[in-house]
């Protein structure tokens, strides 16, 4: 398959499972999508429906020999990602293709300064020297909005804040001039005021350096906020897709829907919420049909047996859910009218 | 309201010593009451102290100063038995479904334990046909009297918690972060369950969280927490539509609104800096420090919490009781869209 020129990152049908007690669990489970330059995709869903290990199957993070990518294809500026060795793969980490964690805590080392931890990598992968890189670490210090770097550098991260912390986190991703950045949970850990400074910050980055991202998320407000594109997963597999007016304001799965109805607006008065009734499925044993089915307020026949196709709803806009069939326009007109 | 307040509390503090010479003050001169059947919301960022005061009002912790009235009565001036029936009829909810149960005690044993301590059944059919009741009241299956904690999810544990603080048939309980460790669609279900369960027991409830959308949802009044200090202290609605405090509109502009059309007009407040150290907080107001209408007055002397409009607290000198000194706030920030 030929790439178009502006994408930077393809994934054509991944599945990755891990081997646990009791069998393998399923993670993802056929996902597709990329990521052009410069824009910025959101990926949404619930905790267990494999975000996670989507992102770090692109980032060849997957823990072996528990965890293996069983199918599927991930493109790179064209290099395929999945054939690559070891040692050829930890070239691109950190360098083209960096990833900043959830937790700040955890991400960086108690016991090292975060000098040699900002120039660790950048020595390591670009072969410059130990003074150029402290220079530069001491920029990415002042760029994402921590001065007096020469002081900084060598402070331990028990010295800073949580929110100084990301901050530290996102100059290490930033360092070696990635051109894709996967964020995962990157302010979940944050407090609001900190998470508004934090999405500022990415915000201005995107701005200075044109680096794609990919956004991993369960907040809505998040998406809405940073998102270009939004993808929505649920049990291992993109329900829905497209830019973020379509997901918002144009959903067209039912797991969307409510998942955008079982959020309070602050803005909106609110006397009811829709909670989703029940749970996720068990990914050890997927269901036969739509893995949203059990849930479904609409859920038809069909939907338990058949796994549903992603269906274009306009544009490059898909969802995969047999309303959408061409088959299913009179209930999907009852659907409309709920 | 001519009843007296179920919970009064006035002047309380709650001082922490961490070393002979620090002292860190974690909740300092809070007055407030609840009324009988009203949810008051406590929101803040972490560290303001909200927590603490929770369980300060529970008796977890021991309060250094000021008093705490239940139904009227000073707990001071309690008996040790009048003490233990008072505890009976205030319970409390945790923000950790996986830390907060006893992973050895069944489902039967968890619930029951309030009831054997405070001894209100007569024998065991009693007992179980009380908790089968219980879990069906929070939503869950009577059949799952002889499960272990680790059989159920975050949601279904968190029910078990309620069940629990239930059991007695408590007039009062402190719900401290009960959804936070939980995703967006359990949150809606839990949120709803404790939203049915006061409607239909007249349960009062303090609700702690720092998610100002879901307190917003759940309260009829809300309290607004910093670095100690109770700052704001209004109806929900009034707490959204007109924020008096500099540091309430900057948390309300801070939280991204899942709908792009909006979070792309909206004006944000970004606070500078992070939350000064509790342990030695700033003279004066304590969010002077980030305050972007700071005055002169502001270091010397400590906001008093006045009554500004009919029941609307706040705790700032743009807003003091003093002539002289109070001026409109410069444009507090719009939240509408458009």
């Amino acid at each position: 398959m030929s790439r178009s020129p502006d994408k930077l990152l393809e994934v054509e049908n991944l599945h990755v499972s891990f081997r646990a007690q009791g069998g393998e669990v399923h993670a993802v489970r056929g996902v597709a999508f990329d990521v052009a330059q410069g824009e910025t995709l959101a990926i949404v869903g619930e905790s267990g429906c494999g975000k996670s290990v989507t992102s770090l199957a692109v980032m060849g993070l997957i823990p072996r020999p528990h965890g293996k990518i069983v199918a599927g294809s991930i493109r790179f500026k064209g290099t395929e990602l999945t054939a690559l060795s070891a040692k050829k793969m930890r070239r691109i980490q950190g360098t083209d293709l960096s990833m900043i964690f959830q937790d700040p805590m955890t991400a960086l080392n108690p016991t090292l300064t975060i000098g040699s931890q900002l120039t660790e990598g950048i020595v390591y992968q670009k072969k410059i020297s130990r003074a150029a890189a402290y220079q530069r670490a001491i920029d990415m210090l002042e760029m994402v909005g921590l001065s007096n770097g020469a002081q900084r550098m060598k402070q331990y991260p028990h010295q800073f804040s949580g929110g100084m912390r990301q901050r530290i986190v996102i100059a290490m991703a930033l360092i070696c001039r990635p051109s894709l950045i996967i964020a995962d949970e990157p302010t979940t850990a944050l407090d609001v005021t900190i998470q508004a400074q934090i999405l500022e910050l990415f915000d201005q980055i995107q701005k200075e350096t044109g680096v794609s991202m990919i956004m991993i998320t369960h907040d809505l407000g998040v998406v809405a906020k940073t998102a270009d594109r939004v993808a929505v997963m649920y049990a291992g597999k993109i329900v829905e897709m497209g830019s973020k007016r379509d997901i918002f304001y144009h959903a067209s799965h039912p797991y969307t829907q409510a998942l955008l109805n079982a959020i309070v607006r602050l803005d909106l008065p609110s006397d009811t919420l829709k909670p989703i009734e029940g749970a996720p499925p068990d990914l050890f044993a997927p269901p036969e049909g739509c893995s949203f089915c059990e849930r479904c307020p609409f859920a038809m026949e069909v939907c338990r047996h058949v796994q549903p196709p992603a269906t274009t709803v306009d544009g490059h806009h898909t969802a995969a859910c047999w309303l959408l069939d061409k088959r299913a326009d009179g209930i999907r007109q009852k659907v409309e009218n709920y | 309201m001519e009843s007296p307040p179920l919970l009064k509390i006035s002047h309380l503090k709650k001082y922490f010593e961490i070393e002979r010479t620090q002292i860190l003050k974690a909740v300092d001169d809070i007055n407030l009451s609840i009324s009988s059947g009203e949810t008051l919301g406590i929101v803040g960022e972490s560290g303001c102290g909200k927590s603490t005061l929770g369980r300060t009002i529970m008796g977890l912790y021991q309060k250094t100063e000021g008093s705490i009235a239940f139904n009227g009565v000073d707990i001071d001036k309690m008996n040790t038995s009048e003490r233990f029936q008072m505890h009976r009829r205030m319970q409390m909810i945790f923000q950790d479904p996986y830390a907060s149960l006893n992973p050895r005690s069944t489902v039967l044993e968890l619930i029951a334990e309030p009831m054997d301590v405070h001894k209100t059944c007569k024998n065991n059919k009693e007992r179980r046909a009380r908790v089968e009741r219980l879990l069906e009241e929070v939503g869950l299956n009577r059949g799952f009297l002889n499960r272990y904690p680790h059989e159920f999810s975050g949601g279904q544990r968190q029910r078990i918690g309620i069940a629990r603080a239930l059991a007695l048939d408590p007039d009062f309980i402190i719900a401290d972060e009960p959804i936070s460790a939980l995703d967006v669609s359990v949150q809606a279900q839990v949120v709803d369950l404790l939203k049915r369960l006061q409607k239909e027991k007249g349960l009062t409830m303090m609700f702690i969280a720092h998610d100002l959308s879901m307190v917003k949802y759940i309260s009829s009044r809300i309290g607004v927490m910093y670095l100690g200090h109770l700052v704001e202290l209004t109806t929900s609605r009034n707490l959204y539509e007109k924020p008096l405090h500099p540091y309430t509109q900057a948390l309300l502009s801070a939280i991204p609104i899942p709908d792009p059309d909006i979070e792309e007009k909206r004006e944000r407040i970004i606070l500078k800096g992070e939350l000064p150290s509790p342990i030695n907080p700033p003279t004066g107001c304590v969010f002077r420090t980030r305050c972007p209408f700071v005055m002169a007055i502001c270091a010397k002397e400590r906001p008093n919490f006045v009554e500004v409009e009919d029941g609307h607290f706040a705790a700032c000198h743009l807003h003091s009781d003093k002539p002289g000194l109070a001026r409109p706030l410069a444009k507090a920030p719009s939240h509408e869209p458009g």
